[in-house]
């Protein structure tokens, strides 16, 4: 399949969905209302006898698939961001997880772009609440390209995951000869200077960033955490390591998610000087996203002084 | 298959004289329910569902998913008597490490426990979806899915009730525990969810009412299952909290209350030794 760079994310969702389904007989698909939204709309176009509509009812519908796996099926539940992890969590805590029913839950409208819905529809806590169900998941891709391989990867792995994917277009990103692994990180760009890593859309903009820091002398090492959960600690490790300075980039709160993924494993096993860019501990609004990018700091410029300060931080480390 | 009445009183009364044995054993439990629905439990097991032992994980099985999972000392004496564990596990609730908690795990009992639950409500969706995927997959099991009456407040339960009617989920059995009390109080007084059967009938489900201990009403409703194949069906099931132990009948105390060693005596009195059946033997603690 090619992507171009004008193809929203959830669409390399939409598609791999198809494609993955027509492989294993077993996939099935759930949606509250928003089959279109979240491209789901196009497996239900190919496969209707394995499409269940369950109507604006969240809960039921984690719940639902939570049976369905239980009973062999491998089901894709799907709506926004805001309205599985915060609205059904108890059903993906208990139902989902601590059944460990391989239930696959796939939300568009996560993060800030979603637009003029403003801050009801805006998830920027979803990837920290997944990370904090044990046994969960967590995958954020980075472009309709990686969201394909990402949703395919998904349907192969037996247990619970959770996915953003994002509703804007973005660069389909080059991401040389690596191929997508659940849980392995992939180095975008190479650098002993300082680290960017990043995931989601904001891969994108930490690779400008990189460009613009080569500018100034600064060898710019740029990961794609692409999997949350587990975390590719090794990758994380040898780059805090190596570059002496790390920076989290992520359009998502800078509390719990990828910050807190990687300060809470630097803290104890490579304590070293981490920025974060991100949303900061607040609701959004309502605005295009290009706009809501800037007002709340998920830009070029801010990626470049976060690293300006984490490497003037740069200590000399040493493993614990 | 005709069922045979003494024998599934017996079977409910030992799952009474084990319920009580075991929250008393625990130190703590959820003894009201449990004994309310011993008949249920007893049917279930004894007569209604098609279930082997031997063959825990037949894709064919009928299967009861426990919502209200505090009462799961009923479904684990059940468990028990019909050959999933042994007896004298049940010694073993709530303890660290047994493979019956206090609520229900499907992770530390696999294969037995069809389904983790406690937070109310939330056994409804997956029963409907381990129904549908019956369907979907080609697979003969119907599913039984148990609820209290105060589980109705949550509107979990309502969702389901709309899809399950909606995917015209056949082959799916809801059975409320009707009592009419909650931790609080009556249900009447919190927030009372009659007319129940009317609910149910106006959301498109084949509703049944009986006495929920009256052994041939509740096999008669529970076996019932192939009428309307597209309809999914609900049994209310009238029933009283601790039924089979006078003063813990009709009291909201005893939804969570573990009996004194006296208490115990006396409700193991009150129930009465059962034809057929041995208690499970509570080994003493070695003393160190």
């Amino acid at each position: 399949m090619i992507f171009r760079d004008s193809t929203p994310i959830r669409d390399g969702f939409g598609r791999a969905l198809v494609d993955a389904a027509a492989r294993r007989p077993e996939i099935v698909a759930l949606t509250a209302d928003l089959s279109e939204p979240t491209r789901v709309h196009w497996f239900a176009a190919e496969f209707p006898n394995r499409f269940y509509q369950m109507g604006i009812s969240e809960n039921d519908m984690i719940g639902t698939a939570a049976g369905m796996a239980l009973n062999g099926l491998i089901p894709f539940a799907t709506t926004f961001a805001v309205f599985a992890v915060s609205l059904a969590h108890q059903a993906i805590r208990l139902s989902v997880a601590y059944n460990e029913a391989n239930v696959k839950i796939v939300c568009s409208h996560g993060g800030i772009t979603v637009g003029g819905d403003g801050a009801t529809h805006q998830a920027f806590e979803d990837l920290a609440l997944m990370r904090l169900v044990p046994g969960m998941t967590v995958v954020c891709p980075c472009d309709a390209k990686e969201a394909y391989d990402a949703t395919i990867a998904i349907a192969d792995y037996e247990g619970p995951v959770y996915m953003r994917v994002g509703r804007i277009a973005g660069p389909i990103i080059d991401q040389g000869r690596s191929s997508f692994e659940l849980g392995k990180a992939r180095i975008v760009r190479a650098g002993d200077d300082v680290a960017l890593l990043a995931n989601g859309i904001m891969l994108a903009y930490a690779l400008e960033a990189a460009e613009l820091l080569e500018q100034e002398g600064v060898q710019a090492r740029v990961i794609n955490l692409h999997t949350l959960k587990p975390l590719d600690e090794d990758t994380v490790l040898a780059a805090a390591h190596e570059c002496g300075a790390v920076v989290t980039v992520e359009e998502h709160s800078v509390l719990g998610g990828l910050r807190g993924a990687v300060a809470e494993l630097l803290s104890a096993r490579c304590p070293t000087a981490v920025e974060g860019v991100g949303v900061n501990d607040t609701f959004g609004e309502a605005g295009e996203p290009e706009e809501m990018l800037v007002k709340y700091g998920l830009t070029v410029d801010q990626i470049l002084a976060a690293a300006r300060r984490a490497v003037s931080r740069r200590s000399v480390v040493t493993e614990a | 298959m005709q069922h045979n009445k003494e024998d599934l009183q017996n079977f409910a009364n030992q799952i009474r004289r084990d319920v009580i044995r075991m929250i008393r054993h625990a130190g703590s439990g959820h003894p009201g329910g449990a004994l309310g629905a011993a008949e249920l439990f007893a049917v279930l097991y004894g007569h209604a569902m098609e279930h082997d032992p031997q063959a825990p994980e037949d894709p064919h099985r009928d299967r009861l998913v426990l919502s209200n999972g505090h009462i799961c000392a009923a479904l684990y004496s059940a468990l028990a008597r019909t050959g999933y564990l042994p007896v004298e596990e049940l010694a073993t609730l709530r303890q660290l490490g047994s493979r019956l908690p206090g609520h229900p795990s499907r992770t530390k009992f696999p294969a037995v426990i069809e389904n983790s639950s406690g937070p109310l409500g939330q056994g409804v969706p997956v029963a409907k979806g381990i129904a549908q995927a019956n369907l979907q997959l080609g697979f003969s099991g119907h599913v039984y899915c148990l609820v209290g009456d105060g589980e109705m407040h949550e509107g979990i339960v309502w969702e389901s009730l709309l899809s399950a009617a909606q995917h015209r989920v056949g082959n799916l059995t809801l059975i409320v525990s009707y009592n009419d009390l909650q931790i609080d109080g009556r249900v009447s007084e919190i927030k009372e969810i009659q007319p129940l059967g009317e609910k149910l009938r106006a959301f498109r489900w084949d509703v049944t009412e009986i006495d929920g201990h009256d052994i041939d009403a509740v096999t008669n409703a529970l076996v019932n299952r192939r009428a309307k194949p597209n309809q999914p069906k609900a049994v209310v099931a009238n029933t009283v909290m601790g039924k089979g132990v006078p003063f813990m009948e009709n009291l909201a105390k005893w939804h969570g209350t573990c009996p004194t060693e006296d208490e115990a005596t006396e409700a193991l009195e009150a129930i009465g030794t059962v034809p057929g059946y041995q208690d499970f033997t509570i080994m003493e603690k070695a003393e160190a």
